[in-house]
């Protein structure tokens, strides 16, 4: 007999409902938050430098967090968002893949992005929309890309990058490549329809992508209780016929293991798997936001005792590859860097005014020639009222 | 009266039709116990219950399905999309379903009361994903209204005649107003009419037409003019559709001139059909070309927003431009 529907066939003579909370995942736990291992736990295999390189990654990320949001209340730039509490979660993730392996963040992913090689420089510029800025200025602060280390340009809109995630995916498989797509994204941006459309996509046409989805607690001010009914994210791969795991997202070894285990399993069979990493957000969602107006104190000093990055960093200590005062020093320094790097970009020029035009379309077209021509002869008029430009029309 | 910002009026209205009227209700994203990240609908769950004003998921799609369902039950639900810039996943509902529910029933059904809030507009250092003013596309739906209030007294009355209107109404809230528009408000209800133009101030010489924040800019503009000696005559349109032709014309047929501004693109931008109305209906009474002072044909910048906006300075020179043609 066929099967039209393209569902399970059994049958049963009573009525019976399958309960809303059939499902319950558990959260793969490696690491204690006293360094230690869980038993039964296996520490996924890595090597001293790429430990070292992980654990940097997030002392760099938190460190230039602290230093950024300081630097937009000093109004120095407009806009920030910390990843604090989640450096585990992106870090651990983007360290389980290859280099080539695309990744379409959401906005709260330095960590991957620092991971894969952007530059202290490369953040600055965007962050001070300047002429070297990768994005020529053109977008809010933390609106990074990078076509050199595969890291596609993030987009405010949410759920966006999910199907395309998935179409991004299945032209890798389709060029032959030994690469898969990771799509980040938190709990909330899992209730826009992109969500929906991208995972089933994904699944219908083989994919080899990993939808991580981050699930911090909170979007913007909304709980996640108030953001779906159901099993966290994770329970709804099931849904769509998807591999799906849960870990913890400030056990960083978990995140490694759980990614990288997800990886290959999406290259051998192209399928997409959806991970849902379990933090919190411990930072307001913005610089424009106030969590004060929402949540306790006591609610976050709670999360905040669990660090992923000092429960790594014990880890490491036990196993003899840090060095406690060495490493100290090293964040003196990192701290100085970062500062004397803001100095040098919040004094690089903004982009020139053909960057008004250029990139609209591949070749700007004879309308917006005729605007920019309108509208240099206009600030020449008025050169005091357009200080950015006035100086350097030609 | 009452001394508020726009969006204190705006929840003030909110408040007022909330207590007036038990089928108003409120949501969006983060609408509920925070009061939407603007708080425009600060205390309204606490005054009114977790029933009647809520969060919701995030999904603008859901969010207008949402709201055009319960309008249909005949309810008045006012929905926020957060940012004007994230109301396209809605799209469809708003123009395939809210523009076309009584239409397509023949009347059997309807969306009446519904009301669809959201703040739009640049000049807050947002870059494209929260500046922009995507008036137009919903302008080239028949069956939706489209509201854009310059102050806070006129947000409270044109929010109240929406809630009222038994079509559904898009009501585009000036982001960059919200705190810096301070006025006199009454306290009591009262309603502003959808579809009105308002003259603000009377010239000769050329007609100045804009809507929403930018009447700020083309009120700087018109003070300049008027140091040259040219005498506008300044227009708030207040509603895109349907939008106030006799005014306009009536306007126009007096001055001979007519400068639009909006802070949306030129090219397709709403000025495009008010040009196009205007040039027919005064043809005779034209005496120079109708000026457009729109934003570039780009998307929204960051760095460069100085340069990209309808300022008052190009409002300024297309005035002159207009009169001295």
């Amino acid at each position: 007999m066929t099967n039209p529907n393209n569902a399970t066939m059994s049958t049963v003579h009573q009525a019976e409902f399958i309960s809303g909370h059939a499902l319950s995942i558990p959260t793969l736990r490696v690491l204690k938050e006293d360094g230690s291992l869980y038993e039964g736990a296996v520490a996924p295999e890595l090597t001293q430098a790429q430990a070292l390189k992980m654990y940097d990654t997030m002392q760099f990320i938190r460190v230039l967090d602290e230093r950024m949001l300081a630097a937009q209340r000093q109004g120095r730039i407009s806009f920030y968002m910390q990843c604090l509490g989640e450096e585990a979660a992106t870090v651990g993730s983007a360290a389980a893949l290859d280099e080539a392996d695309m990744i379409m963040a959401q906005y709260r992913e330095q960590g991957a992005l620092r991971y894969r090689g952007f530059s202290l420089e490369q953040f600055m510029n965007q962050l001070f929309s300047n002429e070297k800025d990768l994005g020529k200025g053109r977008q809010m602060p933390v609106h990074y890309g990078s076509k050199d280390i595969y890291y596609m340009t993030i987009s405010s809109p949410l759920g966006t990058q999910i199907p395309q995630a998935a179409g991004y995916a299945y032209a890798q498989k389709l060029r032959g490549l030994a690469n898969v797509t990771l799509c980040y994204f938190g709990e909330g941006a899992a209730s826009e329809g992109d969500f929906h459309a991208g995972l089933n996509m994904a699944a219908v046409h083989n994919a080899p992508v990993l939808f991580f989805c981050r699930n911090n607690g909170y979007a913007i001010s909304t709980p996640a209780n108030e953001q779906f009914k159901g099993d966290g994210i994770a329970s709804r791969a099931v849904g769509y016929g998807m591999k799906s795991i849960r870990v913890d997202g400030a056990d960083i070894l978990a995140v490694y293991q759980a990614t990288k285990l997800a990886r290959d399993y999406a290259l051998a069979h192209n399928e997409p798997v959806l991970l849902e990493s379990m933090a919190y957000r411990l930072g307001a969602h913005s610089s424009s936001d106030d969590p004060s107006g929402y949540r306790s104190k006591e609610e976050e000093e709670q999360w905040r005792k669990n660090d992923p990055v000092a429960r790594f960093r014990l880890w490491l200590l036990a196993k003899g590859w840090l060095d406690d005062e060495a490493d100290q020093a090293k964040l003196e320094a990192l701290r100085h860097e970062i500062l004397e790097a803001l100095k040098v970009a919040e004094k690089v020029a903004k982009p020139g005014i053909e960057h008004l035009m250029s990139d609209v379309y591949a070749e700007p077209i004879p309308l917006l020639n005729e605007q920019l021509a309108e509208l240099k002869a206009h600030i020449r008029k008025y050169p005091d009222a357009y200080p950015v430009t006035a100086g350097r029309l030609d | 009266m009452a001394k508020m910002n726009m969006l204190q009026a705006i929840n003030n209205a909110l408040d007022l039709a909330m207590e007036h009227d038990d089928s108003v209700v409120c949501f969006g994203e983060d609408v509920g116990h925070f009061g939407g990240v603007f708080r425009a609908t600060s205390k309204l769950q606490e005054k009114y219950g977790k029933a009647r004003c809520f969060n919701t998921p995030l999904t603008e799609q859901g969010i207008a399905g949402f709201a055009n369902g319960m309008a249909a039950q005949g309810m008045k639900p006012i929905a926020e999309i957060q940012f004007a810039d994230y109301i396209f996943p809605a799209f469809d509902q708003l123009v395939n379903e809210s523009a076309k529910f009584r239409y397509r029933s023949g009347n059997e059904f309807n969306v009446a009361g519904l009301v669809i809030r959201t703040p739009y507009g640049g000049g807050i250092a947002g870059g494209h994903y929260h500046s922009q003013s995507p008036e137009a596309y919903f302008a080239h739906t028949p069956g939706l209204k489209i509201v854009v209030p310059r102050n806070p007294e006129q947000a409270k009355g044109l929010l109240l005649a929406s809630i009222a209107c038994p079509d559904p109404v898009i009501f585009f809230e000036p982001k960059k107003l919200y705190r810096a528009s301070v006025g006199e408000v009454p306290e009591e209800y009262y309603e502003l009419p959808i579809g009105k133009a308002e003259v603000m101030q009377e010239g000769l010489d050329v007609t100045v037409l804009a809507w929403g924040a930018q009447m700020e800019v083309v009120e700087k503009a018109a003070e300049l003019a008027k140091a040259d000696g040219i005498r506008c005559e300044v227009i708030d349109l207040r509603s895109i559709q349907p939008w106030d032709v006799e005014t306009v014309a009536a306007s126009v047929q007096k001055t001979g001139r007519l400068v639009i501004n909006h802070e949306a693109p030129l090219t397709g931008g709403f000025a495009a059909e008010i040009a196009s109305t205007i040039q027919k209906r005064c043809f005779l009474s034209l005496e120079s070309p109708i000026e457009r002072v729109c934003g570039l044909d780009t998307p929204y910048p960051l760095a460069l927003e100085k340069e990209y906006v309808a300022d008052h300075l190009k409002t300024y020179e297309a005035i002159k431009r207009a009169f001295h043609f």
